[in-house]
């Protein structure tokens, strides 16, 4: 097996009792204390999460704009300074290769630089097919900043009033899908910025930074400092994975794959299809409009054994679906889950079984998202 | 109990045995180091009473949020006796594994302990060993 990848806080979790595992082939905390006390953690306070993992990709020059714009399903011919989209990447077949964020941010000149933040399992897929396409013309430059750029996650409704003190902006007043670039007041270095963006991966309030890796354990130390009062604990990858399922966000490799197109994953919102064209569009159209034969849904159990990913979601004694991905919801104390059904069976209210190791679970289909959290109204 | 003054098997449970009625009675659990390397408990599963069980076979099922592992039973035998209690507040097993958080006795079939299992000092070399 090769040596699997640190990140500038892989003492630091160490040192905290971080428990580590090979994740897309980085070392990192699945937990430190508990999933559940993590998980509760950061919906009443917040939690502090290292996603320097999630790969960095910076994309610059004249040509870079359109490039996006026709290599992604979201528009990026609008996208203003400072803000962001949630966006996908797709084959010709319309099949998902990646779930991304991409942003746009003033550079160093003060010409627009297009930041796009994939799945750390994804990046060398992504990284090959963008190269296989862009034009040879020389006006894009793409770079890969994963490994010389760390990534935080802070997240959870205390996060505004831990970050207000580090940062010399008026953080609060960021906007969902907003970012800057922002100098740091903490720790004292001259001149270091960070770009802090207010998006997240698990259905509360929050923040994404991202700073250079040299002052990367300064700038968490100083974050799990001013959260001391505010109830701030280090999140792990578990609790991570808890929070975006109760918040009903698919997880690349598990409801996002190859093989499954955006109208079937719900993900018609990530599409901008009007007089657009970007790989797969036109099957994704047409899957639109005929309807896809499978849907996405959430089901909450009643049971106690967890659904987990393959398991197989039956009607009677017929085979209607597949889950993708289950946990016990720490927010409503019982098991949820997500898996694909057959489109008659997706209708919420819809009572399933799950199979689960020789048990039958009960399972309702229940309204998506299964925890949606309360954002601030910033206008 | 004190876990020194225990047996334990490969698969992270621990015996304990009496003697009772002129048979020996084993008391199982799970260990300290296996609750704490599962963390977050949400489901446990236990034989039923006058179920046969044999060592080293799954006999229960636990899971916590991360994963699912099956329970082994350290010797052949029946079982008499189930801790309800820890299967309805799975806190006793995360607090007290080797006291409130026992999970079943079992009736030896013979009056003898399986080869193979560990004693305090072999298991604590085993976990050592497993610990990344």
């Amino acid at each position: 097996m090769s040596k699997l990848l640190r990140t500038p806080l892989y003492n630091w979790h160490l040192a905290h009792g971080g428990r580590l595992v090979n994740f897309a082939g980085w070392s990192m905390p699945l937990e430190y204390s508990s999933i559940i006390e993590e998980h509760k953690a950061t919906r009443q306070a917040c939690g502090l999460t290292d996603v320097s993992h999630m790969g960095r990709l910076r994309f610059e020059g004249p040509g870079a704009r359109a490039f996006l714009d026709r290599t992604l399903t979201r528009r990026v011919d609008d996208l203003q300074l400072g803000q962001l989209r949630y966006s996908l990447v797709t084959n010709d077949q319309g099949g998902i290769l990646d779930d991304v964020v991409v942003g746009c941010f003033p550079g160093e000149l003060g010409d627009p630089v297009f930041l796009v933040v994939v799945n750390a399992a994804n990046r060398q897929k992504i990284l090959e097919w963008v190269r296989l396409r862009l034009p040879d013309d020389g006006e894009i430059v793409v770079s890969d900043l994963t490994t010389i750029w760390a990534m935080f996650a802070l997240q959870g409704p205390r996060s505004g009033e831990v970050l207000r003190s580090l940062v010399d902006f008026e953080i609060q007043k960021l906007r969902r899908f907003r970012g800057a670039v922002v100098p740091l007041r903490h720790p004292a270095r001259n001149g270091c910025r960070a770009i802090i963006s207010r998006t997240g991966y698990t259905g509360e309030d929050g923040f994404e930074i991202i700073v250079p890796h040299g002052i990367a354990l300064a700038v968490w130390e100083a974050i799990m400092e001013s959260g001391e009062g505010f109830g701030i604990k280090p999140v792990g990858l578990g609790a991570r994975d808890t929070l975006r399922l109760e918040a009903a966000l698919p997880l690349y490799g598990q409801e996002l794959s190859a093989e499954v197109n955006p109208i079937e994953a719900g993900l018609e919102f990530a599409c901008d299809l009007e007089a657009r064209d970007f790989p797969g569009a036109q099957r994704i159209r047409e899957v639109m409009a005929a309807g896809s034969s499978r849907k996405l849904v959430c089901l909450a159990s009643c049971g106690r054994r967890i659904a987990r990913n393959g398991h197989v979601i039956v009607y009677g004694n017929k085979v209607v679906g597949t889950i993708t991905s289950g946990t016990w919801s720490p927010t409503l104390e019982r098991p949820i889950a997500m898996g694909y059904v057959e489109r008659p069976f997706a209708a919420v209210g819809t009572l399933l079984e799950i199979e689960v190791r020789g048990h039958r679970e009960p399972a309702e289909v229940v309204p998506r998202p299964f925890y949606r959290g309360a954002h601030p109204h910033i206008a | 109990m004190n876990p020194e003054e225990l047996k334990f098997t490969p698969t992270h449970e621990w015996v304990h045995v009496n003697e009772a009625d002129g048979g020996w009675v084993a008391t199982v659990g799970l260990t300290q180091h296996a609750v704490a390397a599962l963390t977050d408990l949400v489901f446990l599963e236990l034989p039923k009473v006058g179920q046969q069980v044999q060592a080293a076979k799954p006999m229960g099922v636990v899971e916590s949020i991360k994963a699912v592992s099956d329970i082994y039973s350290p010797v052949d035998g029946e079982v008499v006796e189930v801790n309800q209690a820890v299967v309805d507040q799975l806190n006793l097993l995360s607090q007290d594994p080797y006291g409130e958080g026992w999970l079943v006795k079992i009736k030896l079939s013979e009056n003898k302990l399986p080869d193979g299992l560990l004693d305090y000092e072999g298991y604590q070399k085993q976990c050592a060993a497993e610990s990344y």
